[in-house]
C-alpha cells in the first residue's frame, strides 16, 4: 500500500506490504539506521522516534498508521557541530557507552523534557522507564537529561 | 599537563556518532544484492531429529536455499570448540560434548540451530522457515542443575553429565583447620543464572568473493581475531589468511559476545553456497533463548574460625550448570576464574574448593560480566556477612580482622593467585563514611517509624582481570594465549593511527586509548586515531573481555609508543648530531641534554619518511608494534556498601543508597571509569533483585522476553556513589587494573546482605524478588 509523510522534513512516498512497521520503513526503506530494534516486545524503546512531535516506539506501529505525520528521528534533530542540546547533554555527561540504547533514549527524553512538565530525578527515572540500557545504570542518563532540561 | 592527557575526564569522541544515529552496527550494514537468513530451531529441550524435509520451503517464492547440519558436515565444517581444557581432579580431561553449527541428529536445548534458510528478504525467509517440515524424536530432558547428576544422560560420551570435577586448593590442611575450629558458619548459596541481553542483538553478515575466495564476516563480536582464528583452525570456513572479520560498532556485549556462535558461522559458510552476501539479525526472542547465559551455581559453603572470629579454613562445593555444550570459555569460568578467587581479601590460609561442570538441556552457559568472580565475591561475602552475624561481631570489623595487610604484598593466596598490592582497609573506610555507616542505626529507626524495614550490607570483594601469563594459562589448559598487540604507526605528518586488538563496545577505546598515546608522544588527542575491531587493518588481538584493556591492550600501547620514542630519539640523534643516549624526549620535544639543539616530534616524524642522509643502520620510517604478555592477573577490590528499605506490605525493595570505593590502581579517564562501575552495579543489583533466567521442569524457558525476564529501568535503580582509592598494580606500565566488571562483582553479595539484615533472616534466594521479599516478611 501507499503511504505518504515526511521524516526529517523530507517528503517520503512509499509503497510499502501492509504489514510493514515503521521502525522497518525508517531503517530498511530508509536506510535512517540510527532508530534502533533492540527487541519484539516493544519493552525495550531503542526504537522510540517523534510522530507529530510526541515520542513512540516505532516498532509498535505501522508504516501506514504513520500516513500524514510528520517523523522525526535522531538523524532529524541535530548533527556533528550542530548537536541539539539534548545530545550535546548525554556526551556532556557520559550519558552513554555503546551507543545502541542513545537515539530511542535521546528521543524519549526531549519527549520528556517538553511534555512533562517540572522535572526531577524520580521524575525522570519514571519518564525514562520504557527505555532499557545495560550499559549505563542509567545514573548519567538522568544526569544529562536534568542538565538539558535546564539548557532547553 | 593537557587536559587530554591520562588522568582526564576527557569527553569521548566515538559519542558524535552514537549520539546523532551515525553509529555503524552489524545490522547498519547492507550489502548488493544481500540475502536474509533464518534458522531453524529446535523447539525441544532433547530430541533426535528423525528427518527435515524442506521440499515446501523451497517452493516459497523468495527463498533461495535451506541448508541443515548435514549439508554443513559434508562441507567438512567442524564443530564449534571450547577454548580452555580443564581437568579433573583425577588428571582425566574434561568431557567435550560434540558441537556442530547446526545440529545433525540430536538437538539438546530449546532454540539449538539445525538449519538456515536463506532468502530474498526476511518475511521470505521466516515464510521458508515456517515450511520445513522436521519430525522429531523428543526425548526426556534435564532441566535444571539439580536434576542434572542421575538425569537422563544427555551425551553419549558423558556419563552422569558429569563434565568435569575440579579441585583447586589443599583438601587435608583444610580438613585439619576445620577440626580446630571453635566455630563454623556454613551456607548454601544459590547464584541466579542471568541472560546478558546487551541492548544489540548478535548478528551477522556473511560475504564471499569467488574470484579470491575470500570471506568477509561482519558480526557482534568482542573478539574478531579470535573469531577468526577459531573459524580457521578449527571449524575450518577458511584459512586465515582468506577470512577476514570485522567488528564494527557492537551494542554491548558484557561476555556474550566473546564466543564463537553457530549462527554467524552459518552466516558466512551461507553466502559461499548462496554466492550472495547473507545477513542474519537476532530478535530479541532468540538472543533469550542462544546467547550464552551466565552464573547458575549452586554451592554449598562453610567457613572455619577460632573464638576470635579469624578465618582458619574455608570449604567450598560447587555445581556450576553449564548448558547443553561447552561454549568457548565455558570451562573457565567456574573453574580457574572462580576457584582461585575464593581467598577473597582475607588471609585464609586453608582453602579447598570443587566444582562439578554438569551439562542440561539449557543454552550453554559461559562468561557474563565478571564471569566466576561475581560467583567467588558472592560465597565469600555472603559467609563473611553471615559469620559476623553469628559471632555477633560487626561486620566491617571481623572482615577488618581477617584483612590481607598492606605488608603482606605480594601475597600468595592457598589457591594459586600472587596478589601483587592493595590497601582493603582504605577503600573499607572511605565507604563507611560515605554511606554514613555510624548514622545506620538513626536511619533505622526512621524507616521503622514509616513502618518499613532499613537493612544494610556490605561487600569487600577482589577480583582478578587482564587473564595471564599466556604460559600459566596456556600450562592450565588455556588454548590461546593472554597478549595483546598494539602498532603506533606515526604518519609522515605526524599525526598517529594507533592499531589495537582490543575492541570496544561501549568502554570508550577511541577516547581512552588516544589519551594514552597523545600523552606519551605530547602530541594533541586529536592527532591519534584508534582503530580496532577489524582483522584485516589489526594485525592480531585477543580482544575485549575480562576488564583487560587498559591494563593488556594499553601496556601494548604503552610498549609500542615507548620503541616510537626510542627510535625517534636516534632520528633526532642523526640530525641533530648526538649520541642517541644524550637526546631526551619530553613533552613532545627532542633535546640534546644540556645544550639548545632540538627538534619537534613533528620534525623527527617528517624526517623519518623523508630520510635525507640516513645512515645504513638507520631505517625510515616511524611506526612501531608490540605484543604485551603481562606477568599476573591484576587484582582491583573495593567495598560496596547497600542500604536497603523494604516495604513489608509490598515485598519491594528499594535501593536507599549504594556506594561503591574501588581500587582500580591508576586511572586513565575517570569519568569512563565511573561510568563502568554504575553499569556494573546496575547489572549486579539486577541479579540481586530482578533478573532470573528461568527454565520450566520440561526444560523450555519461561523468562524468554522483557515481558518476563525482570531487566533493571531508570526508576528500579538510585543514584550511585562511587569513589576510589589507589594502589598502582606493579607489574603493567601504567599502574592500571581494570574496571570493567567490578561493579557487577561486589554489588550482588551487598544488596543481599543488606535484604537480610533488614529482614532479620539469614539468607533469601536472588533475585530477592518482591514475592520473596513479601513472603519473607510475613514469615512464610
Ligand atoms: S524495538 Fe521498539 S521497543 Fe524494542
Ligand atoms: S549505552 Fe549501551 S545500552 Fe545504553
Amino acid at each position: 500500500m501507499k503511504v505518504s509523510l515526511t521524516v526529517n522534513e523530507r517528503p517520503v512516498e512509499a509503497d510499502l506490504p501492509a504489514n510493514t512497521l515503521l521502525s522497518d520503513l525508517i531503517r530498511g526503506h530508509l536506510g535512517l539506521t540510527g532508530t534502533h530494534v533492540g527487541c519484539d516486545t516493544s519493552q525495550c524503546g531503542a526504537c522510540t522516534v517523534h510522530l507529530n512531535g510526541r515520542a513512540v516506539k516505532s516498532c509498535t506501529i505501522l508504516a501506514a498508521q504513520a500516513q500524514g505525520a510528520a517523523v522525526t528521528t535522531i538523524e532529524g534533530i541535530g548533527a556533528p557541530g550542530n548537536l541539539h542540546p539534548m545530545q550535546a547533554a548525554f556526551q556532556d555527561a557520559h550519558g552513554l557507552q555503546c551507543g545502541f540504547c542513545t537515539p530511542g533514549m535521546i528521543m524519549a527524553a526531549i519527549d520528556l523534557v517538553q511534555n512533562a512538565g517540572p522535572l526531577d530525578e524520580t521524575k525522570v527515572r519514571e519518564g525514562l522507564e520504557g527505555n532499557l540500557c545495560r550499559c549505563t545504570g542509567y545514573h548519567n542518563i538522568v544526569k544529562a537529561v536534568l542538565s538539558a532540561a535546564e539548557r532547553l | 599537563m593537557s587536559d587530554t592527557g591520562i588522568g582526564k575526564s576527557v569527553k569521548r569522541r566515538e559519542d558524535i556518532r552514537f549520539i546523532t544515529g551515525q553509529g555503524r552496527y552489524t545490522d547498519d550494514i547492507t550489502q548488493p544484492d544481500q540475502t536474509m537468513a533464518v534458522f531453524l530451531r529446535s523447539p525441544h529441550p532433547r530430541a533426535r531429529i528423525v528427518s527435515i524435509d524442506a521440499s515446501a520451503a523451497l517452493e516459497i517464492p523468495g527463498v533461495v536455499g535451506v541448508y541443515t547440519g548435514k549439508d554443513l558436515s559434508a562441507d567438512k565444517i567442524g564443530d564449534i570448540p571450547c577454548g580452555w581444557l580443564v581437568k579433573s581432579a583425577d588428571g582425566t580431561d574434561m568431557l567435550v560434548a560434540s558441537r556442530p553449527p547446526l545440529a545433525v541428529e540430536w538437538v539438546n536445548f530449546v532454540g539449538e540451530t539445525y538449519g538456515i534458510v536463506v532468502a530474498e528478504t526476511l518475511a521470505a525467509a521466516r515464510a521458508g522457515a515456517e515450511a520445513v517440515v522436521t519430525e522429531f524424536e523428543d526425548l526426556k530432558a534435564v532441566a535444571t542443575l539439580a536434576d542434572a547428576l542421575g538425569g537422563p544422560q544427555i551425551h553419549a560420551n558423558v556419563p552422569d553429565n558429569l563434565c568435569f570435577h575440579w579441585e583447586l586448593g589443599d583438601g587435608a590442611q583444610t580438613d585439619a583447620a576445620f577440626a580446630a575450629a571453635a566455630h563454623v558458619t556454613t551456607l548454601e548459596l544459590t547464584n541466579n543464572r542471568l541472560i546478558p541481553n546487551a541492548m544489540e542483538p548478535r548478528a551477522a553478515v556473511g560475504i564471499y568473493d569467488r574470484s579470491t575466495e575470500e570471506f568477509t564476516l561482519y558480526t557482534t563480536s568482542q573478539n574478531p581475531h579470535l573469531e577468526r582464528l577459531i573459524l580457521s583452525a578449527f571449524v575450518n570456513l577458511a584459512p586465515e589468511h582468506k577470512l577476514r572479520v570485522i567488528s564494527p560498532d557492537v551494542g554491548g556485549g558484557f561476555g556474550s559476545k566473546i564466543f564463537v556462535y553457530p549462527e554467524e558461522t552459518a552466516v558466512a559458510w551461507a553466502a559461499k553456497q548462496v554466492g550472495r552476501p547473507v545477513k542474519w539479525t537476532a530478535d530479541r526472542s532468540e538472543a533469550f533463548l542462544s546467547d550464552a547465559h551466565g552464573r547458575d551455581h549452586i554451592t554449598t559453603a562453610e567457613l572455619a574460625m577460632d573464638k576470635d572470629g579469624v578465618f582458619l579454613g574455608f570449604r567450598v562445593r560447587t555445581r556450576a550448570n553449564l548448558g547443553a555444550y561447552l561454549s568457548t570459555f565455558a570451562s573457565s569460568v567456574p573453574t580457574y576464574l572462580y576457584g582461585t578467587l575464593l581467598a577473597g581479601q582475607y588471609r585464609t590460609p586453608a582453602i579447598h574448593v570443587a566444582v562439578d561442570g554438569v551439562y542440561t538441556n539449557t543454552a550453554p552457559v559461559d562468561a557474563y560480566r565478571g564471569a566466576g568472580r561475581p560467583e567467588a565475591t558472592y560465597v565469600i561475602e555472603r559467609i563473611v556477612e553471615t559469620a559476623a552475624r553469628e559471632l555477633g561481631v560487626d561486620p566491617a570489623e571481623l572482615r577488618r580482622r581477617n584483612f590481607i595487610r598492606p605488608d603482606q604484598f605480594p601475597y600468595q593466596t592457598p589457591v594459586a593467585l600472587i596478589y601483587d598490592t592493595g590497601d582493603y582497609e582504605a577503600s573499607l573506610d572511605k565507604a563507611l563514611k560515605l554511606v554514613d555507616y555510624a548514622g545506620f542505626p538513626e536511619r533505622r529507626k526512621a524507616s521503622e517509624a514509616r513502618g518499613k524495614k532499613r537493612g544494610i550490607g556490605l561487600s569487600c570483594y577482589i577480583e582478578a582481570c587482564g587473564l595471564a601469563p599466556s604460559q600459566l594459562a596456556i600450562q592450565l589448559g588455556a588454548g590461546v594465549g593472554l597478549y595483546e598487540s598494539g602498532e603506533v604507526r606515526v604518519n609522515p605528518t605526524a599525526s598517529v593511527t594507533v592499531f589495537t586488538g582490543s575492541h570496544s563496545h561501549g568502554q570508550g577505546h577511541e577516547t581512552t586509548f588516544a589519551q594514552i598515546v597523545s600523552d606519551r608522544l605530547g602530541i594533541p588527542f586529536e592527532n591519534v586515531e584508534i582503530v580496532h575491531g577489524d582483522t584485516g587493518r589489526v594485525e592480531f588481538g585477543l580482544g575485549t573481555y575480562g576488564s583487560r584493556s587498559v591494563a593488556v591492550g594499553g601496556s601494548a600501547l604503552m610498549k609500542a609508543t615507548d620503541k616510537i620514542i626510542v627510535k625517534g630519539k636516534r632520528i633526532a640523534a642523526h640530525m641533530l648530531d648526538a649520541k642517541p643516549e644524550d637526546v631526551d624526549f619530553e613533552e613532545g620535544i627532542f633535546a640534546v641534554r644540556a645544550t639548545n639543539r632540538k627538534l619537534t616530534f613533528g620534525e623527527v616524524a617528517f624526517a623519518a619518511y623523508v630520510p635525507a642522509n640516513f645512515p645504513e643502520d638507520l631505517e625510515p620510517g616511524l611506526s612501531e608494534k608490540s605484543f604485551y604478555d603481562p606477568k599476573n592477573f591484576t587484582f582491583p577490590a573495593g567495598t560496596h556498601i547497600a542500604e536497603v528499605e523494604i516495604d513489608p506490605e509490598t515485598g519491594v525493595v528499594t535501593v536507599a543508597k549504594f556506594v561503591a570505593v574501588d581500587d582500580f590502581g591508576e586511572v586513565i579517564n575517570p569519568m569512563i571509569v565511573e561510568g563502568q562501575v554504575h553499569g556494573g552495579i546496575a547489572q549486579g543489583i539486577g541479579q540481586a533483585l530482578l533478573e532470573h533466567g528461568v527454565y520450566d521442569g520440561m526444560g523450555q524457558l519461561v523468562t524468554g522476553s522483557f515481558m518476563d525476564y525482570c531487566m533493571p529501568r531508570a526508576d528500579d535503580l538510585p543514584n550511585f556513589i562511587v569513589d576510589t582509592t589507589v594502589t598502582a598494580c606493579t607489574h603493567n606500565p601504567l599502574g592500571v587494573k581494570g574496571c570493567g566488571e567490578a561493579g557487577a562483582i561486589g554489588s550482588p553479595p551487598a544488596i543481599i546482605n543488606a535484604v537480610t539484615d533488614a529482614l532479620g533472616i539469614r539468607d533469601i534466594a536472588m533475585p530477592a524478588s518482591p514475592e520473596r521479599v513479601w513472603r519473607a516478611a510475613q514469615g512464610l
